[in-house]
């Protein structure tokens, strides 16, 4: 029996239960999933798993927070399940989730840049190693090392760390520890650079905040400050400076919180690599204060807790 | 334009209530000379200070930010300055990331009979900042936009 009928079986066996289990299903083409929404038991025969079912699912859960839900995870979205949990913005009760191996996913940006804009993809055959894709009677071939998303590589959780359901067995991580070298590597570049280097790729900007919308962790929705006018915190100025300060923003409020999951990368639709501030703020808060957000519902958010002495924040002696 | 072009720096300042607003005026009272590139905000506490406004001063043209506070374990409040060292050591490493400084911005404490201490921190802080010079700028708003800049 494959992961997906065993996934099909479980889903079906609890649909009664629930009011609606959020999976992945095909979207307007062969290469591109969107969410799907399972409320009947003809809904679940459309689910779909692998390395195209990019969204992550836990992102509708506070959207939802009376219902019963029940949720088909890859390791980063249960990440994001424990991070809800553990800030109490969702009631664990009404929560069932389905796990299943996840082998990383594809990232479209890096498909498209590889074999081009090429429109309406009719059928995708996935293999461990490979998409074949066929657009137009001819048939395009990408490796899978080569398209898989960069957060799939160094991937400690491939499987749900919190589930009720788990499909297949689990298995081994694609990376047992986080060194940054992006990061790193980022920061090796001179202060100029680095600033030149989000003051051109933020005034691509089209402030559609795709990337909020996509994060699980965004949960103010309509009391975003990016869009309130009292207090003013972003103007709506035409301008990098109001751009990059929601970019600010936005990685200052997932510090010790962000699990990492990609979405608001993936989600921009013009490819700004936002997730490089995520990726900082979380080797910060590594470095501080050795933790790891969306691992341990039971654990205390770093910025919500303090030590009298602080083990690795130096006081600076004037 | 400031007063003294090219001679003074934009330096912004936010103090507790308690301790560093009244170590200022202490140093006031005591006539210690300082250095007048800081401009001084007043906050009830530093845990009142969300890193955003420093992120925020330092986007819209400042040059350095210095936060101050009471000395841990001496907040009016009890732990305010300690949520606020947390957040502000968080906010510190994430500069170099924006492409600025971190040296641009420094968090400290100062208690309101520390007249002296106050002077060598807004000494030695003015002193840095002048170092590091004028902070880079996002210009004006038509020099943003290439589409407004061929409208001008």
């Amino acid at each position: 029996m494959t992961i997906l009928t065993q996934l099909k079986e479980q889903i079906t066996a609890q649909l009664p239960k629930l009011d609606m289990v959020i999976g992945w299903e095909q979207g307007y083409d062969a290469l591109h999933a969107t969410p799907l929404f399972m409320r009947a038991a003809e809904d679940v025969e459309r689910l779909q798993i692998g390395p195209l079912s990019v969204h992550n699912t836990a992102t509708y859960l506070t959207g939802l927070r009376n219902k019963k839900v029940g949720l088909v995870v890859k390791g980063c979205d249960s990440r994001a399940v424990v991070q809800l949990q553990q800030e109490g913005l969702i009631d664990r009760e009404n929560v069932v989730v389905f796990g299943f191996p996840c082998d990383g996913v594809a990232d479209l940006t890096k498909v498209r840049r590889l074999i081009g804009d090429v429109g309406r993809v009719e059928e995708v055959e996935t293999t461990p190693t490979e998409l074949r894709l066929r657009v137009d009677g001819r048939e395009e071939q990408v490796a899978m090392s080569d398209v898989m998303a960069d957060k799939c590589r160094r991937c400690q959780y491939p499987n749900a760390l919190v589930h009720d359901h788990f499909a297949g067995k689990p298995r081994e991580p694609h990376a047992t520890s986080d060194d940054y070298t992006d990061v790193q590597e980022f920061e090796s570049q001179s202060l100029e650079t680095r600033f030149e280097h989000w003051k051109s790729e933020m005034s691509r900007c089209i402030r559609c905040y795709a990337c909020r919308n996509a994060c699980p962790m965004c949960v103010c929705r309509d009391h975003c400050i990016a869009q309130s006018r009292d207090p003013h915190w972003v103007t709506q100025d035409d301008m990098v400076r109001e751009k990059w300060m929601f970019q600010v923003i936005h990685a200052m409020h997932l510090a010790g919180r962000c699990v990492e999951c990609g979405e608001c990368q993936r989600a921009c639709p013009v490819d700004i690599p936002i997730l490089a501030l995520k990726r900082k703020m979380n080797k910060e808060i590594k470095e501080v204060f050795n933790y790891d957000a969306g691992v341990d519902p039971q654990a205390i958010p770093p910025l919500l807790s303090f030590q009298v002495e602080e083990e690795n924040i130096n006081e600076r002696g004037w | 334009m400031p007063a003294l072009a090219g001679k003074e720096l934009r330096i912004v300042g936010f103090l507790c209530n308690w301790c560093s607003y009244g170590g200022a005026d202490t140093a006031g009272v005591g006539r210690f000379s300082q250095p007048t590139d800081l401009r001084i905000i007043r906050v009830p506490c530093s845990g009142r200070i969300n890193p955003l406004f420093v992120a925020k001063t330092l986007l819209s043209g400042a040059d350095g930010v210095l936060v101050s506070g009471c000395h841990p374990r001496d907040c009016h409040y009890a732990e305010g300055n300690f949520y606020a060292r947390r957040r502000l050591e968080v906010f510190k490493r994430f500069l170099p990331t924006m492409g600025i400084d971190p040296d641009r911005f420094e968090y400290t404490w100062v208690s309101a009979s520390e007249g002296q201490r106050w002077q060598k921190v807004v000494t030695t802080f003015t002193e840095q900042i002048h170092k590091l010079g004028p902070a880079p700028r996002f210009g004006f708003a038509h020099e943003q936009n290439p589409a407004t800049a061929a409208a001008c």
